[in-house]
């Protein structure tokens, strides 16, 4: 559809795009993303016609683009450009009438059947219909963008080159803006062009990606291979860190500030505790990452509150999670700092030890609840609802982990559970098997995130060992508890 | 029916009763019948020699003028513009001033050298300016054209007041054409401007939609697939011909130019498509009423009818402003 060959230019002596080549297939988003003065903008003028090239080729449809009229050129390509303002007022309508001028010829120029519904379509596709006559001076700056989208959608040219066409938009109008033109790309066919300055927009509509550097393209590819930590960190000069989108295949960054003003360093110790019969609560100075299976804030976030709350053997509510956040509330704790967790067993036989490494130390808190013990081994055979009776890990590390050693922390600390079910002889009612757990366990690995970098939580590493003699040791006593306080032999 | 047929229409009557209103109200009333009833001699010569070419002279002027202003304001995307903004009109003064001044009279030409003049100054103004606009920037954008515009302007400006500063017994004279009068020109006057009138007219309504787009700016008339620099030259051409020719023989008439192209705009919108039609009538209307005031006003004297337009046309403008600022903010 569109082939860039070997082009350079700019505005002086020393060309701002040099040797630039890549192809745009028809249908496809590609985006340019690249910083300031990378040459972004100065690549699509040249591509658009404003400047022209000093070398190399632009070829649209198997021609020459200079080769085409200024009309014949509009006709196959149609530019958005950034917001920007006027002085005298059209109409809405009037404005998006003129993206027909391409296909109108002679003194008269009779509106035709095809020019207007080209106008209808492209003021229905953009959601303007119903402002026809108003002033677009009167418009906001989201609306005014959409009547230009109209107007160049009017034009009904196969191509499409956008220079930031996001920019002063708020999010919504960005959203909608950005939609519509990935759907004319989706349904239509239309092949885009865009210049971004989101990083994080360019990789979540376009096809591919263009990393401009110094006037040359640094990568150029899929969003997953150009959007990379290395790669943006070295064009931009910028400290990001890259994460999947929570949602989609695409992969979206995130700028690290300098942590100024933080509360450094931050220790979690043993008094940060406190137990009475209602809840286990460790309250941190600052937020830990965190990751838990937990009721209220499971998954992985940041928080500051850790509650593992005690409700009877008849709890039961219809909706536990908006049961547990009413009642986290109404004891005074913040919903979005804190991590909730449930226990039926007595929260004062919480076990909790706090285990020195040559890093720093780690904190383990184990209530265990038997009555419910599964042999994951024998799991087939069950087929009933499960019963009270948990076992609630927590993991507290002193030190700042990548999210794999946050995995193999669970792993871990898992395996040294099952192996402690096994010492106190823990068996599965049903089966009469040893137990490796029970049907509701719950865990949970928070880090500060400050200190050493500790890569691994394997069971021979550093924190693994740590990590396996805590749990192993806490849930040993925590069983212990359990069976004194239910009156087992021991 | 549509907002521009309205447009039209209510363009055109007012044109009608201007016209109507302009040939036969005057010191003699000449009542409407003289046009076919010949039987009073004195009555169809007042109109026929006098009134009529005098109304049609005006309305000439004042729709070139009304018309080549809609269009500078359009393509410099400056309210401010007005069709002296180029400076061509200091040329077409130059040419008339030192007509008078050196009281130049040549053969063939005898009371025509003036004009002829006149348009020759604007002609080579119009030359210079674009001339030197396209050699300091090739891209001629639009703010090198003002510049070169105002450089041009204040330079021919400072002519006129020499030869102003110098001249003794014809200052009364000097004057009073460059406050502008469309008074005992006859009807060779209205031959002489109309050929230029239709074709600086006829450039400027062909460009009519490039206007519209170029109100967005060259790059976005660019990416609808207009020849910029063409249509530029063209609407810069036709408007300097018009104003040239309407300076040539009634002098700066100011005030037409800027506020008619306004007032059309705040009545009917913003479009070229039809602004630049009813701009022209406008101007012949708004023009003949100023004449038809100035002539009559201190009769049996005469007011120079630049001195009118300013008078009339600022405080009806200033309504029609204050109307439509009020309308919008309700």
């Amino acid at each position: 559809m569109l082939q860039v060959e070997k082009i350079s230019g700019g505005y002086g002596e020393e060309p701002v795009v040099k040797s630039v080549s890549f192809h745009v297939k028809k249908g496809e988003m590609l985006g340019i993303l690249g910083p300031n003065g990378s040459g972004k903008s100065t690549l699509l003028k040249i591509i658009s016609g404003i400047l022209p090239a000093e070398n190399g080729t632009v070829t649209i449809d198997g021609r020459q683009a200079s080769h085409y009229s200024q009309k014949e050129f509009a006709r196959k390509v149609a530019v958005l450009p950034q917001l920007h303002a006027h002085a005298f007022s059209h109409t809405v309508r009037e404005t998006v009438e003129l993206g027909r001028y391409p296909h109108q010829s002679g003194l008269f120029s009779s509106w035709s059947d095809a020019d207007e519904k080209a106008v209808i379509g492209a003021m229905n596709s953009t959601g303007v219909a119903h402002y026809g006559k108003q002033s677009i001076e009167l418009l906001s700056g989201g609306e005014q963008q959409r009547v230009f989208v109209a107007q160049a959608l009017a034009q009904e040219a196969p191509i499409l080159l956008l220079d930031e066409p996001t920019n002063h938009l708020d999010i919504a109008h960005q959203q909608q803006l950005l939609n519509t033109i990935r759907k004319q790309a989706v349904e239509n066919g239309l092949t885009v062009i865009s210049v971004f300055h989101d990083i994080n927009l360019a990789s979540l509509y376009c096809d591919r990606l263009l990393l401009m550097e110094e006037g040359r393209i640094s990568r150029i590819g899929l969003p997953q291979d150009v959007v990379k930590e290395e790669a943006i960190q070295q064009v931009y000069k910028a400290l990001v860190k890259t994460e999947p989108h929570p949602e989609l295949p695409k992969p979206q960054i995130i700028l690290l500030p300098d942590r100024i003003g933080e509360n450094l360093p931050l220790l979690v110790t043993k008094e940060d505790f406190f137990v009475s019969s209602k809840y286990v609560v460790l309250h941190a100075k600052s937020p830990l990452k965190t990751v838990s299976s937990a009721v209220h804030n499971a998954g992985t976030g940041w928080y500051k509150t850790f509650v593992n709350r005690h409700v009877d053997t008849a709890y039961n509510p219809a909706d536990v999670k908006g049961e547990m956040a009413d009642y986290l509330a109404t004891e005074g704790f913040r919903l979005t700092d804190t991590v909730g967790m449930m226990t039926a067993v007595t929260t004062e036989h919480v076990e909790i030890g706090e285990y020195a490494g040559k890093f720093g130390t780690i904190l383990v808190a184990v209530t265990a609840g038997i009555g419910n013990a599964v042999d994951v081994s024998q799991a087939l055979k069950r087929d009933e609802a499960p019963r009270i009776g948990t076992i609630n890990t927590w993991i507290i590390i002193n030190g700042e982990l990548p999210d794999e050693a946050f995995i193999q922390a669970m792993i871990t600390a898992t395996e040294a559970k099952a192996k402690a079910l096994q010492t106190e002889q823990v068996k599965d009612p049903l089966t009469d098997t040893i137990a490796t757990g029970t049907s509701t366990d719950s865990m949970l690995v928070a880090a500060t995130q400050q200190g050493e970098e500790l890569p691994y939580a394997g069971p021979v590493t550093e924190l693994g060992r740590l990590i396996a003699h805590g749990v192993y040791e806490c849930t040993v006593r925590a069983v212990q508890a359990y069976k004194k306080a239910k009156g087992w032999p021991s | 029916m549509s907002k521009s047929s309205v447009a039209y229409i209510v363009s055109a009557a007012t044109l009608i009763v201007a016209v109507w209103a302009g040939v036969s109200i005057g010191s003699v009333e000449i009542p409407l019948s003289t046009l076919w009833n010949k039987g009073d001699a004195t009555a169809t010569n007042i109109l026929w020699k006098i009134r009529m070419p005098r109304v049609i002279l005006a309305g000439l002027v004042g729709a070139s003028l009304a018309i080549a202003g809609a269009a500078f304001q359009g393509l410099l995307k400056n309210p401010l513009a007005d069709p002296y903004t180029l400076g061509v009109s200091s040329g077409a003064s130059v040419g008339a001033v030192m007509t008078l001044f050196f009281g130049l009279s040549l053969p063939f030409l005898g009371t025509f050298t003036l004009p002829v003049f006149s348009m020759v100054g604007a002609a080579l103004t119009m030359f210079f300016v674009l001339g030197f606009a396209r050699l300091v920037d090739r891209a001629m954008k639009m703010e090198t054209i003002i510049l070169t515009g105002i450089i041009f302007g204040s330079f021919l400006g400072s002519v006129l007041s020499l030869m102003i500063a110098l001249t003794g017994e014809e200052l009364r004279q000097i004057i009073g054409w460059l406050l502008g009068s469309v008074s005992m020109r006859g009807w060779n006057y209205i031959m002489m401007i109309l050929p230029f009138v239709l074709v600086g007219s006829i450039l400027l309504w062909l460009n009519r939609r490039e206007l519209n787009a170029m109100l967005f700016g060259e790059e976005r008339a660019h990416h609808l697939g207009i020849n910029v620099k063409r249509r530029k030259f063209m609407i810069l051409i036709g408007g300097s011909i018009l104003t040239g020719s309407a300076v040539a023989v009634s002098g700066t008439i100011g005030f037409v130019g800027l506020v008619v192209p306004h007032m059309t705009r705040l009545m009917w919108g913003a479009d070229h498509r039809h602004l630049l039609m009813l701009s022209f009538m406008n101007g012949a209307s708004l023009l003949i009423i100023c004449d038809l005031i100035a002539r009559t006003i201190i009769s049996p004297s005469e007011l120079p009818v630049g001195v009118i337009t300013a008078f009339i046309g600022a405080p009806v403008f200033a309504f029609i402003f204050y109307r439509q600022r009020r309308k919008g903010a309700m």
